[in-house]
């Protein structure tokens, strides 16, 4: 089947998860009170930031690492690294 | 001490593997370092790989690299909510050799290139992180990864890793790209029976179609969509830059459904089975955004020195064939000696002067007109595609009438002034 929804977009990928985030967002704050868009919910092509009221939940197991976060937080907030060497996402096809 | 090397590649793409495969095949001891488990595992394209800067690497790579169909057809489209207007090519030339271009799977083809290499002589290490380069007295001498003890050095170190180079950023190469310097694109693999591609397609075995899909394909947003086909999957993809994503508030992955659901687009992929989901961002930023590309110790070459020609949907050519210049410079430099930024300047000099820079010269205000402009993408798709269902429905205007009635309702929306400046603009932008 074709699929629909994020979830399942995420779910035919493998991951090999380090047990430490390689992203980080650095002062919550930011979110709470500059940020009312809180744009990388949006954009975030694999959903990884999900604000939770108080501050911004980061499910870096199910990154792609493109680097849109970075680059597209409108405050420079997030710190970007790559995961540990052969950590991550792993593409198997395109 | 450490082990010494002639060169340290950072990076397993296409632009990385070409330097690598280069150097080793001239003597040099090459060292190539991969995040990933393996090559391609971090690496995204639509998928397609054009014949000539491959060839120029590893001639009659067709008949050994795993390739999916040679592409005898592209196609355009400009897409309404309802409706498109299409236009394209097919050549039978274009599907025997030489051929002009491959849809390509890169996990696979990105291993097999970076095995070649590895046959050359190349030490490919995976799975480990090149954290920042080493730099000694204002050069580039070696780079720190993530191993333990892991320090490396060389004489040359070749930033090959990728769009979001944070090794050049590093090194102050180039500043954090802004929104409108990247484009984000999602796409999906979508596995469909050989027999099913072939028909939908109007095509044989071992022949591929493309298709770029411009206008309700993002919304109207500065970008494009396509559809690729391989063997027995196609892809889908759809990017706009970043900044329109952020403008728009955009989803990529209702962007992406949006299309994969749209009238025209959904009877292709019908039946198919969704295999794998990617995101990656591409450097679109063009001429303006290339680097500093060469610097004391240092060459910088593919995605991460922008190499990507939007319009043409060109980026993995342009990553082989720097690849290529780099390393042959790398060859000048060693003969000499000097690894000096004068000295891998004639990496930067044929740069220059290849295709490669003329090319994004060519373009170097394209999207910023598209960016700045969107009645491009917003308004004037949808009035072709109007102006073309009123030409060719039958309804007893006579034609004369018909074009009399297309021209007012386009100038009569814009003002006859706005549609010749919006035309010279485009045109300015591209010529």
């Amino acid at each position: 089947m074709s699929t629909k929804t994020i979830e399942e977009k995420q779910y035919l990928l493998r991951f090999k998860c380090d047990t430490k985030s390689h992203l980080t967002v650095l002062d919550h704050d930011v979110c709470m009170t500059k940020c009312p868009d809180k744009i990388c919910t949006v954009f975030c092509p694999a959903e990884v930031y999900k604000w939770e009221g108080t501050r911004m939940q980061v499910g870096y197991e199910g990154c792609h690492e493109c680097g849109s976060c970075r680059i597209g937080c409108p405050y420079q907030n997030i710190k970007w690294e790559y995961p540990k060497g052969g950590h991550g996402i792993v593409f198997r096809l395109a | 001490m450490p082990e010494k090397f002639d060169v340290i590649v950072v990076g397993a793409g296409p632009a990385g593997t070409s330097c690598a495969y280069t150097c080793a095949k001239n003597g040099l001891k090459v060292l190539q370092i991969e995040r990933g488990e393996y090559p391609g595992s971090k690496n995204v394209m639509g998928g397609v790989l054009y014949r000539k800067q491959m060839e120029e690497i590893i001639p009659e790579f067709w008949k050994e690299a795993p390739l999916e169909r040679p592409v005898i057809e592209q196609r355009f489209w400009m897409m309404d909510k309802e409706s498109t207007v299409s236009f394209g090519y097919k050549g039978l030339e274009w599907g025997k050799e030489p051929y002009n271009n491959f849809t390509v799977l890169r996990a696979p083809f990105d291993q097999w290139f970076a095995a070649k290499g590895v046959e050359q002589g190349v030490l490919l290490i995976n799975e480990t992180v090149a954290n920042e380069c080493i730099v000694e007295n204002g050069k580039v001498v070696g780079v720190r990864t993530d191993r333990p003890d892991g320090d490396v050095y060389a004489d040359v170190v070749v930033l090959a890793d990728g769009v979001n180079s944070l090794l050049g950023k590093q090194l102050g190469f180039h500043k954090e790209f802004r929104p409108d310097e990247v484009a984000l694109t999602v796409m999906e693999v979508i596995n469909l029976s050989k027999e099913k591609i072939n028909d939908r397609f109007n095509l044989e075995d071992n022949q591929g179609c493309t298709i770029e899909i411009f206008g309700d394909s993002t919304k109207g947003n500065l970008g494009t969509a396509f559809i690729y086909t391989n063997k027995e999957s196609i892809n889908i993809g759809v990017g706009t830059t970043l900044s329109s994503m952020i403008k728009a508030k955009l989803k990529p992955y209702d962007l992406l459904d949006y299309l994969k659901n749209h009238s025209m687009v959904k009877p292709l992929l019908s039946g198919g089975e969704s295999a794998e989901y990617l995101a990656h961002l591409i450097p679109e930023g063009g001429y303006h955004s290339v680097p500093k590309v060469a610097g004391n110790g240092v060459i910088v070459v593919g995605d991460a020195a922008q190499l990507v020609n939007a319009i043409h949907r060109e980026g993995s050519n342009m990553a082989m064939a720097s690849g290529k210049m780099a390393a042959e410079a790398i060859i000048r430099a060693k003969e000499k000696n000097d690894f000096s930024e004068a000295s891998l300047n004639s990496y930067r000099e044929a740069l220059y002067n290849s295709f490669i820079m003329k090319d994004l010269e060519k373009y170097k205000d394209a999207a910023h007109t598209f960016e700045h402009h969107p009645q491009y993408f917003k308004e004037y798709i949808p009035m072709v595609n109007q102006a073309m269902s009123k030409f060719f429905t039958v309804d007893g205007t006579p034609k004369r009438e018909k074009q009399k009635q297309i021209m007012r309702s386009v100038t009569g929306t814009k003002g006859t002034f706005k549609v010749i400046q919006d035309v010279y603009r485009a045109w300015k932008a591209v010529k």
